[in-house]
């Protein structure tokens, strides 16, 4: 799978996301029309809905969420974009991962000059056990499912063999929520942005309001330590390992790049867009690692020019907490077996020397399955511009990822964006 | 007739006869399990059923409060978890399978490499009367 180049070159010109988190009475239309509004008004210099080609949208199942198949047409509707090609991408949780990679070469071969691109899901309706079963159809059902595996079953899987092999333990998980957690608090649109010492004060206020002795931590790790507090899952997956269940959409306008500064004087340029898929957890050779994450990451790296020490803003696939660590191997930006030091060491804190996940990660941010590849380039939009409000990085960074990953890992989309 | 298609129904089949069955490539030799018609590597179409001895060694696992509704239905829950891993066996490749054995109280004493041996679980089934779990090495 060597890396090809575009025909003409792609930009990011707008994005835009609603609020992750659970909104009862809203459906997926609801929520991506918040998106494309606050992408609209995104666009520096504006621009006429009516330009725009084609649109191509990331949603895993609200057939089974919803009860609502065959999505595209109706987002399209709800966005005023019929009659134009509209088109649902479906990989699991790196759907809007490849809607993005879909719209890109839409415009790189020529077809389409202007693309409306996002995602979509709305998973609070259903109870949390329907809601493990219906991303449970994303596992392998012939030979995974019918072992006992959930998702969090297959991640805590990767965690073992991690651990065993590199020496981390379930406080490196804990870590990466806490570090996720303090970003996240800094991110108005996350589900739950809130601090760990947050999370206490609020267990203590709720304590308070019913009366009941007032619980203490000598620390936020204590709290995490604390099965009480963050009870297992599955083992050695607790619950504050686990990114949570969410509603939400995200979307975004990509236009050719020789048309980018009609639309604004700060276009994201994209340097690469590499998609990778995979065997089942079962088949691979080696769990300590996801490899359509390696190669999607090589190919992407080669199609840009650059390497991993090149990237200054990266948005994780942290659907589990050790998946963070192992992302970070993946992606070149440790050796293997140093992502979970580098991670307790404090490098991949905002104020690292390579910050991760600085929207706070799906962890904290929200999973909306079918959007969370879509707000991953939400962040890189914002961090590269200059607009992450408090969470900003510092130092004016020019090259951003994302990392995007589907299933057990069984697909990886990766995208390399460059401030123009 | 299953059998002939070296498919999930044929796999089942066999485990319905306690025997764990991969194929194997008669063009290049790669070993599957589960099985496959047409090989990965080398892109044959020609393929042999190869008995699998059952042996192997734990190489991820975990332990599972929260199952979905097929083992809750077998009576596992937060009180009562299970441990479900991946086997490595002995011939090369790996499978998905339930964990007897442990003591699962204590997952962290539960260890990465422990030799398994291949069981089966009887009577498990789900709807239209497939087999649900194939297999279930427990601790040797």
């Amino acid at each position: 799978m060597a890396a090809k180049r575009f025909n003409r070159g792609v930009a990011l010109v707008g994005a835009g996301m609603s609020s992750f988190g659970a909104f009862p009475g809203k459906t997926t239309r609801d929520l991506f029309v918040e998106a494309f509004k606050e992408m609209h008004a995104s666009v520096d210099k504006g621009f006429d809905p009516n330009d725009i080609d084609e649109c191509y949208f990331g949603n895993y199942s609200s057939s089974q969420f919803e009860g609502q198949g065959f999505t595209a047409p109706f987002i399209a509707n709800a966005v005023g974009m019929n009659p134009r090609p509209a088109i649902r991408a479906e990989n699991a949780c790196a759907s809007s991962g490849t809607a993005v990679r879909l719209g890109i070469t839409a415009i790189a071969s020529g077809i389409a000059d202007m693309v409306l691109v996002g995602g979509y899901e709305k998973e609070t309706d259903q109870p949390t056990e329907k809601v493990t079963e219906i991303l449970a159809t994303a596992s392998d059902n012939l030979y995974e499912n019918v072992a006992g595996f959930t998702f969090p079953g297959l991640y805590a899987a990767l965690a073992t063999a991690y651990m065993h092999k590199h020496g981390a333990t379930p406080e490196t998980m804990m870590k990466v929520a806490w570090q996720n957690h303090e970003n996240g608090a800094l991110n108005p649109k996350a589900q739950f942005g809130k601090k760990i010492s947050d999370f206490i004060k609020m267990k203590q206020r709720s304590a308070e309001k019913r009366g009941k002795p007032i619980p203490e931590w000598d620390d936020d790790m204590a709290f995490l330590r604390d099965p009480r507090a963050n009870p297992v899952i599955s083992w050695p997956m607790r619950l504050f390992d686990c990114s949570p269940v969410s509603d939400g959409a995200a979307a975004m306008l990509l236009v050719a790049e020789d048309m980018a500064h009609n639309f604004t004087d700060k276009p994201l340029y994209i340097r690469a867009s590499a998609l990778a898929s995979g065997v089942p957890m079962h088949d691979r050779s080696d769990l300590t690692t996801i490899e359509t994450a390696t190669k999607a990451g090589e190919v992407a790296y080669e199609m840009a020019g650059v390497g991993p020490k090149d990237i200054q803003v990266c948005e994780v696939h942290d659907c589990f907490t050790m998946t963070q660590v192992i992302a970070t191997e993946d992606l070149g930006f440790f050796a293997r077996g140093e992502g979970w030091k580098a991670l307790e060491e404090g490098r991949t804190a905002r104020d690292g020397d390579r910050p991760i996940n600085t929207s706070g990660g799906l962890k904290s941010k929200g999973h909306p399955v079918g959007a969370s590849g879509a707000g991953q380039v939400i962040e890189v939009w914002k961090q590269l511009r200059g607009e992450a409000g408090e969470r900003q990085l510092p130092g004016e960074p020019t090259l951003g990822m994302t990392h995007n990953l589907g299933g057990s890992g069984q697909v990886c989309a990766v995208h390399i964006f460059e401030r123009g | 007739m299953s059998k002939d298609l070296y498919s999930a129904a044929g796999f089942y089949e066999f485990v319905d006869e306690k025997k764990l069955m991969g194929t194997k490539c008669k063009s290049c030799g790669e070993l599957y399990l589960p099985p496959r018609p047409l090989c990965s590597a080398c892109h044959s179409e020609e393929m042999d059923w190869v008995e699998m001895s059952g042996k192997g060694k734990l190489e991820a696992f975990t332990v599972t409060l929260y199952g979905p509704t097929r083992m809750v239905e077998a009576g596992y829950s937060a009180k009562n978890p299970y441990c479900v891993g991946i086997v490595r066996l002995d011939e090369g490749p790996a499978i998905s399978a339930q964990i007897l054995g442990f003591d699962l109280s204590k997952p962290e004493e539960i260890k990465v490499g422990t030799p398994m041996q291949l069981n089966f679980i009887i009577g498990r089934r789900v709807k239209r009367r497939r087999p649900t779990s194939g297999s279930k090495p427990h601790s040797a």
